[in-house]
């Protein structure tokens, strides 16, 4: 695919998100049995003589999954109704695109100087899928990421400085150094991490989409519909606790939707060779949402998928299953030689990068001019040399940080042997943790 | 004094028990059962805070795999009782992000052995997250069930995970005996604003004891942390923790009667471990045994031996001595299960040990 697909207009036909079966005849579907999967015992679950049998009403036969975005040719003089987006939006998704490019070129020329240590995850090549979804949300929506989160950490809105300095280790990063590249949390955003297991936030996620619908029908509090989405890769689609959630999101109808960046590679090993049937979408319609595969080099795209996905889960209509098409230029961490993947591919890609992409849009557009976008970039520059600068600047956590906020509540360190409570004692935190 | 304690003994089918203790509150020296302990404590929590719900397998509809959840559904509803698949990688790990959310979930294990198929949130998604978000992402969860062996299960259904869980930063782990315990810990666990791992026993939820008005009190909290000296006593110190307590407690009798007085301590928390009453306790007596149920090696008794010998060696008398379950994986015959779990004989022979008597 050339980049030439950025001049027709992308849509997806609404009806391919819609899970209720108009149609659907009880009569004709199997008999039901006295005893399969009855529920006539159950306290909560009686069915009453018109509505048909649980087990019926909750399969879902008219799952469509659309295997490609639809395409309409755009006349060849577009006018401004027919853009997808308006020059405000533009600016906007090209500069988070550019502050994440920048960014985490930037983590790599640090990580080389030997300011930043340990795992890092970069995410170069990947930024529309980032830009396309999280830009959309509230700030009381969440996203849950993996360890390849440095991006979605500034989608999100938590300022280069904090997300630097965290990465160089300073007490004046967004958790306090304690994190580190792979552990962003900002409950202000609503960031909900940066997990190291992958597979390990799919769950958290369906938690805090079910803190939304708990809060709005058990706790009562009607204006509460944040959505969640959960960031994770191709190889968490072979793993049990991706298919428990799917299950569950399903059956429960929680706002989520479940974003998967396929970008070929699971550091080494290809999605081909570890994965049966390697359409991931496909796996949304057999636990009963909506799966959608869409090209995640285009951030227009992206953004007309995740705009009807979040509308979704908003609605109440439950979770759907986005699959990305997407890659990542550099290797799998700054410590991966990234020698398995072939030159060829990674030129494919390359030519399909989204922000050249979205760059030729807007121009061919109208939308912006050159130098109108070269000024983002420059500011964008600026911006993360001042938190490299900002990060070097800043102190490395005091030694009393090692024994704080291991508990909420500190009493959890235990009595002492005076009797009282270790924590009530103020030279407590120059101790060394050890008890 | 908790000198002698009445109780039932419970039979061998406890997961058939319908007929429990009664309930009649009205006359003073009350007794209560461990299942009815942790069943009042939660309802009473539910009623109290609306951001508290049960998760987990047969909590809902079928009262609870072995019934402490009886009754919950009708008063709560299903929306704040509600009964999952199978999948506790996934419910364990929506219990966390819920908590992350400020709700309040009590996660049943049907037994803490399927707790492994979901370690990874207890200890890396609840565990840590206080610590690795500086303070913004607390956790205030808590993880029941049984925990230990019981009778005839089977060794994939009989280990005890006190150790495993007891030695991860960032859990508080509890471990109840009577009824008092269950209420008592139970109701802190839920107001604690800390993942809590909070180990049952399944043996013990038949069993009765005596209970005061004040654990009847819906405030009643006990504090995390704090061991409790169930027998005082001055020529040894047995400690254990939940169905041990009672062994401990029957072999103090025994020994009593051949002139040795032994102080149990009934631990209550494992994390965080009571030195300070241990060590005090090992100063007064100058002997020490451990009892456990789990396996020996890295155990909860190898924890209070090296922190005696680390902080009371001028005090010992004699070598410190651990009773645990045997290193073996639990066999299925009765006969076979006897052996290999800790009885009361082997309690009051280690004690005559530690007082350089002949056994």
């Amino acid at each position: 695919m050339s980049s030439s697909t950025f001049s027709s207009m992308n849509t997806i036909k609404s009806s391919c998100f819609t899970t209720e079966n108009h149609s659907l005849n009880p009569s004709s579907i199997i008999p039901t049995s006295s005893f399969l999967v009855s529920t006539h015992k159950l306290r909560f679950n009686t069915p009453t003589a018109n509505s048909p049998p649980c087990f019926i009403k909750n399969r879902q036969t008219h799952i469509v999954a659309v295997s490609d975005v639809k395409q309409k040719q755009l006349k060849s003089t577009p006018s401004v109704g027919n853009l997808l987006i308006t020059k405000e939006e533009g600016l906007e998704l090209y500069e988070d695109m550019i502050l994440g490019r920048t960014f985490e070129d930037m983590c790599a020329q640090m990580y080389y100087r030997g300011k930043m240590f340990g795992f890092v995850h970069l995410y170069n090549g990947q930024e529309a899928v980032s830009t396309g979804f999280i830009k959309l949300l509230k700030q009381q929506d969440c996203v849950v990421s993996t360890y390849r989160d440095h991006v979605h950490a500034l989608s999100k809105g938590v300022p280069a400085r904090e997300v630097m300095s965290e990465l160089f280790g300073k007490t004046t990063g967004c958790v306090r150094g304690q994190g580190g590249s792979m552990h962003m949390f900002s409950k202000e955003h609503n960031l909900i991490g940066g997990f190291a297991f992958i597979g390990e936030g799919i769950p958290i996620a369906t938690g805090t989409a079910f803190t939304s619908k708990y809060n709005r029908e058990v706790l009562k509090q009607a204006d509460c519909d944040h959505v969640t989405l959960a960031f994770f890769g191709d190889g968490t689609c072979n793993n049990g606790q991706f298919f428990e959630c799917l299950n569950m999101a399903a059956l429960w109808k929680l706002p989520i939707v479940f974003v998967v960046e396929n970008n070929l590679w699971a550091i080494g090993m290809s999605h081909e060779r570890a994965t049966s049937d390697p359409e991931i979408w496909k796996k949304g319609p057999a636990f009963g949402m909506p799966g959608v595969h869409v090209d995640g080099m285009d951030v227009l795209k992206v953004r007309e998928v995740a705009k009807e996905a979040v509308a979704r889960a908003r609605r109440g209509d439950g979770p759907t299953l986005i699959e990305c098409e997407t890659y990542r230029f550099r290797g799998h961490s700054l410590a991966d030689p990234d020698e398995l993947r072939d030159p060829s591919e990674k030129a494919h890609y390359a030519a399909r990068d989204p922000i050249t992409a979205l760059k030729k849009y807007m121009i061919e557009n109208k939308l912006a001019g050159e130098a109108e976008l070269k000024a983002i970039e420059k500011k964008i520059d600026e911006l993360v040399e001042e938190a490299v600068e900002f990060a070097d600047a800043s102190p490395h956590p005091d030694r009393s940080q090692l024994l704080q906020n291991v508990f909420a509540d500190p009493k959890g360190f235990g009595i002492g042997p005076d009797g009282r409570y270790r924590c009530e004692d103020p030279k407590f935190t120059q101790g060394t943790a050890h008890v | 004094m908790w000198g002698i304690v009445r109780r039932r003994v419970s039979s061998a089918s406890t997961l058939q028990r319908m007929l429990y203790a009664s309930r009649s509150f009205s006359s003073a020296a009350k007794e209560m059962t461990v299942r009815d302990a942790l069943n009042s404590a939660l309802d009473e929590e539910m009623s109290a805070d609306p951001t508290i719900f049960v998760m987990g397998e047969e909590v809902g509809e079928y009262q609870g795999a072995y019934k402490i959840t009886k009754g919950l559904l009708e008063k709560y509803g299903p929306q704040r009782v509600f009964d999952t698949p199978i999948t506790e990688a996934g419910f364990a790990g929506i219990g966390v992000g819920a908590a992350y959310h400020s709700l309040r979930p009590v996660v049943e294990f049907m037994t803490f052995n399927f707790s492994m198929q979901a370690i990874d949130h207890i200890i890396n998604s609840a565990a840590k997250s206080n610590y690795m978000s500086a303070g913004q992402v607390s956790v205030p969860i808590v993880f029941r069930g049984p925990n230990g062996a019981a009778a005839g299960v089977g060794a994939q259904h009989s280990q005890c995970y006190a150790a495993w869980f007891g030695s991860c930063p960032g859990l508080k782990v509890l471990c109840p005996y009577s009824s008092e315990d269950a209420r008592g810990l139970l109701k802190a666990a839920i107001r604690d604003p800390d993942p809590v791992v909070f180990l049952e026993n399944e043996l013990l939820y038949g069993e009765s004891f005596p209970v005061s008005a004040e654990v009847l009190d819906s405030d009643f909290c006990l504090q995390i942390g704090k061991a409790k000296i169930e027998r005082e006593g001055k020529d040894v110190t047995i400690t254990a923790f939940s169905k041990m307590v009672g062994h401990a407690l029957k072999a103090a009798e025994i020994l009593a009667k051949e002139g040795i007085s032994a102080e149990v301590i009934n631990l209550r928390t494992i994390r965080p471990l009571d030195r300070a009453t241990i060590n005090a306790s090992v100063r007064k007596t100058n002997r020490l045994v451990t009892a456990e149920e789990g396996f020996p090696q890295n155990g909860v008794g190898a924890e209070i031996c090296a922190s005696v010998v680390e902080e009371s060696f001028k005090y010992l008398d004699a070598p410190v001595e651990r009773i645990a379950g045997a290193d073996v994986p639990m066999p299925y015959a009765t006969n076979l299960e006897r052996l290999a779990v800790p009885q009361v004989e082997d309690i009051v022979c280690a004690a005559k040990r530690t007082c350089f008597r002949s056994v």
